[in-house]
C-alpha cells in the first residue's frame, strides 16, 4: 500500500497501464502543455497533473495535444477504439461533452448494438466535472446523468484514491466506452492504494459505513458532504448507511435496495439540478422496487433547477451541502 | 496618418489605458484571494479591442471570448459594473451570477464572453442575419483566439456567413498561445490563420494587432466592405497577451526574456504615444492625465466592488426563464 492522492493515483495507473499494453494512447489538449514553445514539450505536464510525464515516456504516438476541437478528440477516441487500440482522451472540463456530444452519444455509444455486437469500442474519455470553485455555469457541471441515460456508456465516479485506480484499470482492461468523472475538489483526497494488479468491477457500490436507521446514497463530491454529515448524525446516535455508488452505469441496484430493506428511509444527494437527475431515478427506483419497506418518503438532496452561479454565496446556495444532508436524514426520521 | 480627431485619438487612448490599468489591478486583487474563479487577461491586446469596437455604434453585436475584459470595455460597459461582477456582487453587470467569464450587457451590444472556446462564432452569424434582416448596414462580430480558430463551430460559422452573405465579421487575435500550447504546434495553418477563412471564400485583412492605427485602418477597410452589403469579411492581427493563461499560470512555456521583450518591444500604448507625439497631434501631458482619470476610476470601481453586497441566497433560481409557471 502506497498513501497519494486522487491525482497521482491516475497518473500512475495510466502510466502502469500504457506500460503493460501498447494499445493505450491518451490524447486531450494540454495533456502534454508547451507543444510549439519555447519551453518545449512537457513545460506544463497537463493541466490537471495527471498526465505529466507520459509524453517523455511514451512518446508522441500515444500521448497526443490535440487543438481546441472536442468534436474531434471525442471522435478520433472512437475511430481508435474501433481501430482496435485503447484511446483515453480527456476532456479539460466535462461541460465540453457539450462540444463533442454527438461522437459520445450517437456514435461511441451506439457502435456495438448498431453493428449487431460484431464490435467493441474501448474508450475511456476521463473528464473533470464539479462545482465548488466558482468556475460558474459552464465550467462547473456534474454532466454524470446525461451520460448514464445513455445506454452503450459505462459512467464511472472514482471519490478515493483507491476507487480512482481500480476504476481506471477495470475501464482500461475492458471493452466498452467508460466515462470516467474525476471532481476537480477532490484531486487532492490521500488515500491508501493497493499495489500491483487492482481492479474493482463496475457496478459494486462501496458500503462507506453501516448505521442502520437512514440509508444515504450519493456519488462524487456528495458522498464527503455525506459522511460529514453522518458524523454529526453519528453524535446524535443517528446510523447512517453510506453508500458510495462508485458507477452509476451499471448501477448496484442490490446495494440500494438491499439498504433501504433495512432502513426503511432513503436520502439521495446528487450535484445535479434534479430533473431527471440521478437522484429521481433512484428514488424511482427505490419506490417502484422497495415500496413495502418505505416509512418515509424518500429525500432527494439535489441543486436547484438553475445553471451553476458564479457569485460564492449563490454557488453555496446551489450546491447541496452536510447540513443539507443532515436536515434531510432527521426529516426521513421524524415522518410519521 | 489616419484622420483621426484630437477628441477621437483621446478617447482611443483612454479606453486603451482603461483596460490596461483595469487588468493590471485585477492582476494584484486576485492575489488577495477575494476574487474566486478563472479570470484571463486581455493586458497586451488593447489595441485589437478598441481599434475595432472605437469604429461601432451600438448597434453593432460583439461576441466575445473567455479574454473579454478588453472587448467589454471597448464596446462600452460600465467599467463599474465589470468590477463589481467580477467580484461576483449583487450590482454587478450580470448580478453576479457571471464573474470574469460570462460578462455581457445587451444594452450596449456585448452579446456576452464565452466560457466555451468556439461557442461564440456561431452566434456573430445569428447576429449579422439579424442586421440583414434590419437591413440598416450593421454587423456581427465574433472575436476568437488563435485557439478558438480550431474549433469546428468556428469554421461552420465561417462556411454559414458565406453561403448566407451575412454581415459577420470574423476577428482572429492570434497571441500565439492557447493556453501553453503554441500556434505552431496547434494551427495547421499557424503562418497564416487569415488564410482559413479565405479558404471559405471571404475577403481578408491583416494587421499588426500591437499597433491601434494599424489595426485601425485595416479594419476601417474591412468595415466598408462588410456594411456595403459584400457579405461576411475577416481580419488576422498579430497580437501579444502580457499575463498568463489564467491569472496563476506559472507560464513555464515562455522563452527566458520573452515578457520583457514583448512589453518592451509590442506594447500598443507605448506605440500608440510614440506616434501621437511624434506626429504633435497629443501630448504627453494629455495622456498623463487620462492615466490619472483611469487610475481614480479604477480605484472607486475596486473600493465600490470590495465594499458591494453580496447576492441574496433566495435568488439563486430566478431568471432560469423570462416566463416559468
Ligand atoms: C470548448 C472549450 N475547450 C477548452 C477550453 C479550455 N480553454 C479555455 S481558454 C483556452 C485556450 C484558448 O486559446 P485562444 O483561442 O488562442 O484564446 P486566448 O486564451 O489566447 O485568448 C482553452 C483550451 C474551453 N474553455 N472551452
Ligand atoms: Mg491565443
Amino acid at each position: 500500500m502506497a498513501v497519494m492522492n486522487i491525482r497521482e493515483a491516475i497518473l500512475r495507473t495510466l502510466h502502469d497501464e500504457m506500460e503493460r499494453d501498447g494499445d493505450i494512447l491518451v490524447l486531450g489538449e494540454d495533456v502534454v502543455g508547451g507543444n510549439g514553445t519555447a519551453g518545449g514539450p512537457e513545460a506544463i505536464g497537463g493541466i490537471w497533473g495527471t498526465t505529466g510525464g507520459l509524453w517523455e515516456k511514451f512518446g508522441p504516438n500515444r500521448v497526443i495535444d490535440t487543438p481546441i476541437s472536442e468534436s474531434a478528440i471525442i471522435g478520433a477516441a472512437a475511430g481508435a477504439a474501433l481501430a482496435g487500440k485503447r484511446p483515453v482522451a480527456e476532456l479539460m472540463f466535462a461541460d465540453f461533452v457539450g462540444v463533442s456530444l454527438d461522437q459520445l452519444w450517437n456514435q461511441m455509444a451506439k457502435f456495438r448494438y448498431m453493428f449487431g455486437g460484431k464490435t467493441k469500442c474501448p474508450a475511456v474519455v476521463r473528464m473533470v466535472y464539479g462545482a465548488g470553485m466558482q468556475t460558474a455555469a459552464q465550467h462547473s457541471q456534474s454532466v454524470y446523468a446525461l451520460l448514464t441515460a445513455m445506454p452503450g456508456l459505462k459512467v464511472v465516479l472514482p471519490t478515493t484514491p483507491a476507487d480512482a485506480k481500480g476504476l481506471l484499470t477495470e475501464a482500461l482492461r475492458g471493452d466498452d466506452p467508460v466515462m470516467f468523472f474525476e471532481h476537480k475538489a477532490l484531486y487532492g483526497v490521500k488515500g491508501e492504494v493497493p499495489d500491483g494488479d487492482y481492479r474493482i468491477p463496475f457496478g459494486q457500490a462501496r458500503m462507506v459505513r453501516e448505521g442502520g436507521d437512514v440509508t444515504v446514497v450519493a456519488c462524487g463530491r456528495m458522498v464527503n458532504f455525506s459522511e460529514k454529515a453522518a458524523d454529526k448524525l453519528a453524535a446524535d446516535g443517528i446510523g447512517v448507511d453510506l453508500i458510495d455508488l462508485r458507477t452509476t452505469s451499471p448501477l448496484d441496484e442490490d446495494a440500494i435496495l438491499d439498504s433501504v430493506e433495512q432502513t426503511g428511509r432513503l436520502v439521495v444527494v446528487d450535484e445535479s439540478p434534479p430533473r431527471c437527475s440521478l437522484a429521481a431515478d433512484i428514488a424511482a427506483l427505490v419506490a417502484t422496487r422497495a415500496f413495502t419497506s418505505l416509512k418515509a418518503p424518500p429525500e432527494m438532496i439535489t441543486g436547484p433547477h438553475a445553471p451553476i452561479p458564479f457569485s460564492r454565496v449563490l454557488e453555496r446556495a446551489w450546491l447541496p451541502s452536510p447540513q443539507t444532508i443532515e436536515g434531510a436524514v432527521r426529516r426521513t426520521l421524524a415522518f410519521r | 496618418m489616419l484622420q483621426l480627431g484630437h477628441d477621437q485619438l483621446l478617447g482611443a487612448y483612454r479606453r486603451m489605458s482603461t483596460i490596461r490599468a483595469f487588468e493590471e489591478r485585477l492582476h494584484d486583487e486576485i492575489k488577495t484571494g477575494e476574487i474566486g474563479g478563472f479570470t484571463h487577461l486581455y493586458a497586451g491586446q488593447e489595441a485589437v479591442a478598441v481599434g475595432i469596437c472605437d469604429q461601432l455604434t451600438v448597434d453593432d453585436k460583439i461576441v466575445s471570448t473567455h479574454r473579454g475584459h478588453g472587448h467589454c470595455i471597448a464596446k462600452g460597459c460600465d467599467v463599474k459594473g465589470m468590477m463589481l461582477e467580477i467580484y461576483g456582487k449583487a450590482d454587478g453587470l450580470c448580478k453576479g451570477r457571471a464573474g470574469s467569464m460570462h460578462i455581457a450587457d445587451l444594452e450596449v451590444g456585448m452579446l456576452g464572453a464565452n466560457g466555451i472556446v468556439g461557442g461564440g462564432a456561431p452566434q456573430a452569424v445569428g447576429a449579422a442575419l439579424a442586421a440583414k434582416m434590419d437591413g440598416k448596414g450593421r454587423v456581427g462580430i465574433a472575436f476568437s483566439g488563435d485557439g478558438a480558430c480550431n474549433q469546428g463551430t468556428t469554421f461552420e460559422a465561417m462556411n454559414l456567413a458565406v453561403v448566407t452573405k451575412a454581415p459577420a465579421i470574423f476577428v482572429f487575435e492570434n497571441n500565439h498561445y492557447s493556453e501553453h500550447t503554441g500556434v505552431d504546434y496547434a494551427v495547421g495553418t499557424a503562418k497564416d490563420i487569415a488564410s482559413r477563412a479565405e479558404a471559405f471564400g471571404m475577403k481578408v485583412w491583416r494587421a499588426n494587432g500591437c499597433d491601434f492605427f494599424d489595426t485601425f485602418e485595416q479594419f476601417r477597410d474591412l468595415l466598408e466592405y462588410v456594411r456595403a452589403g459584400n457579405g461576411p469579411a475577416a481580419i488576422e492581427l498579430d497580437t501579444e497577451r502580457f499575463y498568463g493563461h489564467f491569472e496563476g499560470d506559472p507560464q513555464r512555456y515562455r522563452g527566458s526574456g520573452e515578457l520583457d521583450r514583448i512589453r518592451e518591444e509590442r506594447d500598443c500604448l507605448k506605440a500608440f504615444r510614440k506616434v501621437v507625439t511624434d506626429a504633435a497631434l497629443l501630448t504627453d501631458a494629455e495622456m498623463d492625465a487620462i492615466d490619472d482619470e483611469v487610475r481614480i476610476l479604477i480605484d472607486e470601481a475596486v473600493a465600490q466592488a470590495r465594499a458591494g453586497a453580496d447576492p441574496d441566497p433566495a435568488t439563486v433560481a430566478d431568471d432560469v426563464y423570462a416566463e416559468y409557471y
